[in-house]
């Protein structure tokens, strides 16, 4: 009786334990990655990584870190446990945001100044096409079925839709002024994108290619112009999308069945980058002024904790 | 005199004062009204003036309303011990003090009654104001609700023993301006009710240094903390000390033979 009773204890304690998981952060400013464990709420520690590095990701099977170096104009493998490099990519000039493909085995650039969007072959470590687009891409996203690349363009205001097949551009969408950050919902019915200048989000579909619904933000007592949306995650679920609205300093909760604005989150200042917990259970966000992340629990959708982590914290990424 | 009479005599005195708090409608209102001003229109203007630093207990970036919302607990437990010394000096003029002083018990245990009693007014008011701030979006974690009780008792304990010092020197009901003008306002003004102690050394640092040693200041924080689950020992040792140093000094002013009563004439 005794022992069944601390069988079903220790289940219990075993099942509000959090499980642990290390957050890779590039800070731009210090020419580095910091290293953070979320559920003991401290940084373990900051490695130098290269010249200004900036967009990160990891591969699917959470064994290899992708970080775009940019002043060193490449993009660096890492292995994400001993985070020794394993090898770097050629990413043409200046190389920020990029996104990897469902399989892992492609990697799509975008290259700023040239007005292009380079394939790499991961496994072949080399640049395989260069797709010309409009002007300053940024945001790019794969779609989880593997069949579309998008490509935004700050200055040209299009979403230009990649075939992952041709690498070919089949249609262009114009959109809101200066659009930054791209991602799909997991049945990749539709793209979620950001535009900086109008401070609103964009949904479109993915059938249509055209904007099917627009969300604009607006955040008590925060000036307009400070609402400057930027990195965006939707949940695999398709409950709910996040916004990091920069300046505003807000993170916006969006219900993903009524594109209703459910929450405005208060996080650090200029609210960049956003990145899901591999459970889904919280965010993570990179607040470039006040050096810090802020870490969500989505259960309760409140922010738990901020904490310092380096100069001009950027991208962030999770390994559980 | 047995402990049952001492239980009697604290019991009636406690539901006389929480007897009048509930049946004086227009007095549970206007309680709740001053700090809800103050959260729904001061803060709401001052919205983004915080949220550059972060500081214990508080471990991420907070709104403006929920920085206040434990000062102006302590606001509440401030005026509340206020108004109680305002209705012992009321009670002095109009002669029920002095019933209540000719009973056969010890003169600091009534004291001690009174002010328990009045403590437990502001303590009703104060979960009152803590549920519509709840429904408001300011949310502390579910045990700092539990956590901030025993807080809640000792700060208005301290402050309520300010109150009958106090009453013990108001010779009569219209000299109470006074402690408006030169107790309460400084002392809430000059604490981190409305602004964290760093803000106000970026202003002044002999403002700073008041504000520090304000025991008002302390009293906030220790249920700033207590709201967030946390132990402030600094804030409880510096708010207990307070307490009892006001109370001693209640007692004495209370006594008939060395305390300020003599000085004033017969009027208790």
């Amino acid at each position: 009786m005794n022992k069944q009773v601390i069988s079903v204890l220790l289940l219990g304690l075993m099942s509000v334990s959090v499980k642990a998981e290390t957050v890779f952060v590039t800070l731009e400013k210090d020419n580095a990655l910091a290293l953070i464990d979320p559920v003991e709420g401290k940084l373990i520690k900051t490695v130098e990584i290269g010249q200004r590095p900036r967009g990160i990701t990891i591969s699917p099977d959470y064994k290899v870190l992708y970080i775009a170096v940019s002043d060193d104009n490449t993009i660096k493998m890492l292995d994400a446990e001993t985070l020794k490099i394993i090898g770097t990519l050629p990413s043409s000039d200046d190389p920020e945001t990029f996104a990897l493909n469902p399989k892992g085995d492609r990697l799509y650039v975008s290259n700023e100044d040239d007005s292009m969007v380079t394939v790499i072959d991961i496994a072949k470590k080399k640049a395989i096409k260069q797709i010309k687009v409009g002007v300053e891409p940024e945001g790019i996203a794969v779609s989880p079925d593997n069949r579309w690349i998008v490509s935004a363009t700050e200055t040209t205001n299009m979403l230009h839709w990649i075939d992952a097949k041709t690498h070919e551009i089949v249609e262009n969408t114009l959109v809101d002024a200066r659009p930054r950050a791209v991602t799909f919902t997991a049945d990749s019915a539709n793209a979620w994108m950001t535009s900086e200048m109008s401070g609103s989000l964009m949904i479109l579909d993915a059938k249509t290619k055209q904007i099917s619904k627009r969300v604009q933000f607006e955040v008590p007592g925060v000036p307009k112009d400070k609402i400057q949306p930027v990195g965006v995650v939707i949940d695999k679920d398709n409950k709910r999308g996040y916004v990091a609205l920069g300046p505003a300093n807000r993170v916006a909760v969006i219900n993903a069945k009524t594109y209703e604005v459910e929450k405005y989150l208060l996080v650090g200042q200029r609210v960049w980058n956003l990145a899901f917990s591999p459970d889904q259970k919280r965010l993570y966000t990179t607040n470039g002024v006040s050096n810090d992340i802020s870490i969500i629990d989505l259960d309760s959708q409140t922010v738990t904790k901020s904490l310092g982590v380096g100069n001009y914290p950027w991208g962030v990424a999770v390994k559980p | 005199m047995k402990v049952l009479h001492y239980w009697r005599a604290m019991w009636g005195i406690i539901w006389r004062e929480c007897w009048r708090f509930i049946t004086q409608r227009e007095r549970f209102i206007s309680a709740l009204v001053r700090p809800l001003v103050w959260l729904f229109i001061f803060a709401a203007g001052f919205r983004s003036a915080l949220g550059l630093a972060i500081s214990p207990p508080y471990e991420t970036y907070i709104l403006y309303e929920v920085y206040i919302v434990p000062g102006l607990c302590g606001m509440i437990q401030l005026f509340n011990g206020m108004q109680s010394s305002l209705s012992m000096v009321y009670d002095r003029e109009m002669g029920s003090m002095r019933i209540l002083l000719t009973c056969p018990l010890p003169r600091w245990f009534l004291l001690l009654s009174k002010l328990l009693a009045g403590t437990a007014v502001s303590i009703l008011q104060v979960y009152v104001f803590l549920g519509i701030a709840w429904c408001y979006d300011i949310r502390p974690p579910l045990l700092g609700y539990a956590w901030v009780l025993p807080a809640l008792v000792l700060s208005g304990l301290m402050l309520g023993a300010l109150g009958l010092l106090l009453s013990s020197f108001i010779k009569q009901l219209e000299n109470f301006a006074g402690v408006m003008n030169f107790v309460i306002f400084p002392m809430f003004f000059m604490s981190t009710a409305l602004y964290p102690l760093w803000k106000i050394k970026e202003s002044s640092t002999f403002l700073h240094t008041l504000a520090q040693y304000n025991p008002f200041s302390q009293a906030v924080e220790l249920i700033r903390f207590a709201l967030y689950s946390q132990f402030n020992p600094h804030a409880f040792v510096y708010t207990l000390v307070a307490f009892i140093v006001f109370m001693m000094l209640a007692i004495l002013g209370y006594n008939p033979s060395k305390g300020m009563m003599t000085r004033k004439g017969n009027t208790a």
